[in-house]
């Protein structure tokens, strides 16, 4: 008989975990024990930490997108379909072109998805670069953007990558001194805690080098309603915020699929946070930003985890016990201007630190992600 | 176990969640509540203590009573 491994999602996590399977059971491939097929509805795989330089010209949205054929193992099958229902009893998927689908394990990668409509005003009045669509439109927004306030909005937590809307701010100050603007622009964070960053230590490290850069620190600022009318960002806390320039970051969600299927009720995924299986049905895994764990929702989350999840499978297909875990292992780069940056790394229960920023970590980071295509294609 | 004279009429569950998780949880829970609504938060984070009687502080709503449970504590919560 062959086991059929499922993965669901053409993203960090599910290219990552495909590519490993095929590495881990290449004979079982080989020889017809195992199959394993990637499952996604964008024939593209789309690496998202390229959204953030985009709005400041220095990337496109094209160079975050690569044919999943060129990055996935030929022993791997790629089905490009829509999974529109998941029965965990009878271990089978539907599929929005193709019928359905039957599995034996079954990996689910979908992602969060993005909804800005949840909060009153955003879509109409707020932009953001957090998809391909609203990088490109907040690109154009910057180049004409020369006085004014800018204001950056954590609006959405949890929210993909942590770091990125402080590195926003870093870079739109550093943007803007270069391009002789700054004076006549002022920049706002806001952050729905007491402090600038969920992670004291970030928190910390942010919130002065926000004061050097003159850069506004709202904090306990969750916000309710944007006025796009009187370019007005009203906060549940009672505080108004004249804007002319709104990034938002916004609402994410899970996904309907996980509630639909009782793997979670809110749309993320309930899951062992060391050995990434459900909570709620057998031989289903779950990893990447979807799966409900207490750590970032980052790539590099996904991709410790989708190594796990591989050691995983791959054992209980060859009919041992697994034994590989996940533990908590995450690292986030941060760019803290347009030339310098520094990176956290820290695991379940421990507390990262930040280091001084440098250039050498700026160049670290654009070269992780040129050579991110070589990891995604479990290269590196 | 503790008891309590309010009468929740919701419950948010953020036990084992670490800061700000629970705080987060309730900030999302008080959104989507009419005015008068009592919540109980449950968590085990030791930094809710703080945290949530300092939001709830700045947005106006009123911490009722903290119930220490052995391994969790139950906030209670009334929005205005
Ligand atoms: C602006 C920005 C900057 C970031 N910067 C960093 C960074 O510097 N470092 C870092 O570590 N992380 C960063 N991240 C976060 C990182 O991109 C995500 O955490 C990571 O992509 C999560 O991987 P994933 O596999 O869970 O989901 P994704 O990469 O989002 O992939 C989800 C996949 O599932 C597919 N899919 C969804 N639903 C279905 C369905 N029903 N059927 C079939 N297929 C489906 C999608 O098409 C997609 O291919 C950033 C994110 C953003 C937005």
């Amino acid at each position: 008989m062959t086991e059929h491994i499922v993965v669901v999602g053409g993203g960090t996590g599910g290219t990552v975990l495909a590519n490993r399977l095929a590495e881990k059971l290449g004979p079982e491939i080989e020889r017809g024990d195992a199959r394993v097929t990637l499952v996604s509805d964008d024939p593209d795989h789309v690496y998202k930490p390229t959204f953030l330089y985009v709005p400041f010209g220095k990337k496109t949205v094209e160079d975050a997108k690569r044919p999943l054929s060129d990055l996935v193992d030929r022993a791997v099958d790629i089905e490009i379909d829509r999974v529109t229902g998941i029965d965990t009893d009878g271990k089978r998927l539907s599929l929005r072109d193709g019928g359905s689908m039957a599995y034996d394990q079954l990996a689910l990668a979908l992602g969060a998805q993005l909804v800005p409509e949840e909060l009153p005003g955003l879509a109409e009045g707020g932009h953001h670069f957090y998809g391909p669509d609203g990088a490109d439109a907040l690109r154009d927004e910057m180049a004409e953007f020369t006085e004014g306030h800018l204001v950056l909005s954590v609006i959405g937590t949890p929210h993909m990558c942590p770091a990125a809307p402080v590195e926003f701010v870093m870079m739109a100050d550093a943007w803007f001194r270069e391009r002789g603007l700054r004076e006549d622009v002022e920049i706002t964070y806001t952050y729905p805690i007491q402090r600038a960053h969920a992670i004291q230590n970030v928190a910390d490290w942010a919130s002065e080098a926000f004061e050097e850069r003159d850069i506004n620190v709202e904090t306990f600022f969750n916000a309710d309603e944007v006025d796009p009318e009187d370019g007005v960002l009203h906060s549940m806390e009672g505080k108004e915020l004249d804007y002319d320039l709104l990034v938002g970051i916004p609402p994410h969600k899970g996904s309907d699929l996980v509630t639909e299927a009782g793997l979670g009720d809110d749309g993320w995924a309930d899951v062992d946070k060391h050995t990434l299986e459900s909570d709620h049905a057998e031989d289903v895994y779950v990893l990447g930003d979807l799966a409900d764990v207490p750590t970032s929702k980052a790539g590099s989350v996904a991709h410790y985890e989708a190594g796990a999840v591989a050691d995983r499978i791959a054992s209980r297909t060859r009919g041992q016990t697994p034994t590989a875990t996940y533990d908590g292992k995450t690292v986030c780069f941060i760019e803290s201007g347009m030339d310098e940056a520094t990176f956290v790394e820290f695991e379940y229960g421990s507390t990262p630190t930040v280091r001084e920023p440098s250039k050498p970590v700026h160049w670290a980071k654009l070269g992780y992600n040129e050579s991110y295509w070589l990891t995604a294609r479990g290269l590196l | 176990m503790s008891e309590t004279e309010h009468e929740p009429d919701v419950t948010v569950d953020s036990r084992g969640a670490t800061c700000p998780g629970p705080l987060m949880d309730l900030i999302g829970k008080v959104k989507e509540s009419d005015p008068g609504t009592v919540i109980e938060l449950q968590t085990s984070d030791d930094g809710s203590k703080s945290d949530v009687p300092e939001w709830l502080d700045e947005a106006g709503h009123d911490l009722l009573e903290v119930v220490d449970h052995d391994d969790y504590w139950s906030m209670y919560v009334e929005t205005n």
